[in-house]
């Protein structure tokens, strides 16, 4: 359906936009003899419904101690403060620590899925290779074997290599959880640029790395950016393969710190609102990164999922 | 016909990287996966060749089965409510206007958030005490006591996790209808108006035929994250009451991780994944037969 991501298509699905006239016009058309108002009216209030969990969120997180703990809670704290991330902040090894882990190792996810998937995606997109078809469906065989059965035997491996307890480890397997997909993206955006452009390279003596460096890379941003995109979200979401992976307090991510919180007052009851302080930035990068990128995040569901 | 070969070993080297790491990280774990379920290993001890033993065990173990069932239940019943709600929803915020894209904005963000992130969010809300679901749920007279959502009913714990699902991935769907019914080209739309059809029936006969495809796509993507359910499970119910809540994959991580049955572990992942295959080939066979 969808085949041409190299550039962010199709655009503006999400992003607001202005062109008031032949939009009212469409939506006429398309709504034909509905009451717009009612429709309007179940807009607002499916928009309050979605954002109303992460309103609470933060707000719970802002809420001093004894108002986070209190019976029954209250729905908004009476003044804000932030203990909440004050005790986050130094719990366990510290906030900064996991957080460091978290991005370090998004960071390598990004790194290594771009070093294996830019030049995979050229190679099958530019150059005649034989059994090319099947080279691909193999590196697409991670799509049809859930990594979540793959735990056990790559826990195994990693173990005797000394990956476990591991960054590296931790990026190797969120690769390969992403790997199928910006490979996909990335064959797609190198087999949607014109022929010219690489013959006219051709002819003037480049070898096929310049060619890739000179020609091919400008034009595969908007590719890159979705691929980097989908691995940091990835790699900073991820919770079983680090649960599985990472067995020591200094290896934790993120998402198994909230694990790690729920139970950490000495009564072994939970800490709500640091619970809540721990999710609340758990939840901003993605959010921001997504309200910023999100054309590249929509054309990469698309390329991905409707192909 | 020289520089063909040449041209084609030059392709090669750079796939080669991608593919190594596949064959390391995905394909020979596989193999190995298949290798260990014959086997009943504890870390602790030395593999012992035990031939189909685990899987004669998967089929009379009533805890896999209970898990196999539940996890079948869980997808039957969130299934349908992402694909009808998402599908109406997009219907809705189709046309171009400004609410419209913003509504599809709000309803999209949850997907990009970590799904251990938003059940941590949502554990809180359902809690019975500090939870304001119920806090709520009194506030406007519904219920008089705290309800227990969570872990000590199989069944409301079960729908506790559907809504925070529901709430977390809706969008996914959704966005891609959008996509799919903007794309029908207008001049359809318009032809069928012209006769007559009212917004329903228009629906009917037009819209859901011709998005079938996207339909089909969300369903096997919805389906398979949901046979693959875990996260949520481990951090909302803690798999309780009695291990009635534990999905599959939940079953294969207490089987490999904290008892260290490392054999069975494999053959309950393997019959996972042939679980999972089956539906993706069903899945492709229907899409086939769509396109006819």
């Amino acid at each position: 359906m969808t085949r041409a991501p190299s550039a962010p298509t199709p655009p503006g699905l999400l992003e607001p936009d202005l062109e008031a006239g032949p939009v009212k016009g469409r939506r006429n058309r398309f709504w034909a003899g509905r009451n717009k108002y009612l429709l309007g009216a179940i807009c607002i209030a499916i928009c309050l419904v979605m954002v109303t969990p992460l309103v609470l969120s933060v707000a719970a997180s802002l809420k001093s101690p004894p108002e986070a703990a209190a019976v029954p809670p209250l729905y908004f704290p009476s003044e804000l403060s932030l203990e909440n991330y004050d005790k986050l902040w130094n719990y366990g090894s510290g906030l900064p620590h996991y957080l460091g882990n978290s991005l370090f190792t998004a960071l390598m996810t990004i790194v290594m899925t771009l070093l294996l998937t830019v030049p995979a995606g050229y190679g099958l997109a530019r150059f005649p290779i034989p059994g090319k078809e099947f080279i691909f469906v193999l590196l697409l065989l991670a799509l049809i074997i859930p990594y979540q059965a793959l735990l056990t035997p790559i826990f195994l491996m990693f173990s005797t290599l000394g990956l476990t307890n591991n960054l590296l480890g931790l990026a190797i397997v969120h690769t390969t959880i992403q790997l199928p997909f910006s490979l996909y993206i990335m064959r797609n955006a190198f087999e949607a640029v014109p022929r010219e452009l690489e013959e006219a390279a051709l002819v003037d003596g480049a070898n096929s790395w310049q060619i890739l460096r000179r020609v091919f890379l400008p034009t595969m941003v908007p590719a890159v950016i979705t691929v980097t995109l989908f691995a940091f979200v990835t790699s900073w979401n991820e919770f079983l393969g680090a649960l599985v992976m990472m067995r020591n307090d200094s290896g934790l991510t993120l998402p198994l710190l909230l694990a790690l919180t729920r139970t950490v007052t000495s009564l072994g009851s939970t800490d709500w609102g640091m619970l809540q302080a721990g999710v609340t930035i758990a939840v901003i990068p993605c959010v921001v990164v997504f309200l910023l990128l999100q054309r590249y995040y929509v054309a990469g569901l698309y390329s991905g999922a409707v192909k | 016909m020289h520089t063909t070969t040449r041209r084609s070993l030059t392709g090669f080297w750079y796939v080669l990287p991608a593919l190594l790491f596949v064959v390391a990280f995905t394909a020979w774990p596989f193999i190995q996966m298949v290798w260990i379920s014959l086997n009943e290993w504890s870390l602790i001890t030395p593999p012992s060749f035990v031939g189909l033993e685990n899987y004669i065990n998967a089929f009379t173990d009533s805890q896999f089965w209970v898990s196999l069932r539940f996890t079948l239940k869980y997808t039957l019943l969130i299934t349908p409510i992402l694909m009808i709600g998402g599908y109406l929803i997009a219907l809705l915020v189709t046309p171009n206007s400004r609410l419209s894209r913003t509504t599809r904005t709000f309803v999209f963000t949850p997907v990009v958030i970590g799904l251990g992130a938003s059940s941590f969010l949502w554990y809180w809300l359902f809690s019975p005490n500090y939870g304001l679901i119920n806090k709520f749920l009194m506030d406007v007279g519904l219920i008089d006591t705290p309800i227990l959502w969570l872990g000590v009913d199989a069944g409301l714990s079960n729908w506790a996790v559907i809504i925070s699902i529901t709430w977390k991935v809706i969008g996914f769907g959704m966005i891609l209808f959008v996509a799919a019914i903007q794309a029908i080209p207008s001049e359809i739309n318009e032809a069928t108006m012209v006769d007559g059809a009212g917004f329903w029936q228009r629906v009917r006969k037009v819209i859901l035929p011709l998005t079938r495809r996207t339909i089909l796509l969300v369903t096997l993507v919805s389906v398979i994250g949901s046979l693959l359910a875990f996260d949520q499970f481990y951090i909302m119910t803690a798999g309780q009451p009695r291990n009635l809540t534990a999905t599959s994959v939940f079953y294969i991580y207490l089987n490999s991780f904290p008892y260290l049955k490392l054999g069975y572990g494999a053959t309950l992942s393997l019959i996972l994944a042939v679980v999972v295959l089956g539906f993706t080939i069903v899945q492709m066979i229907l899409t086939r037969r769509s396109e006819t």
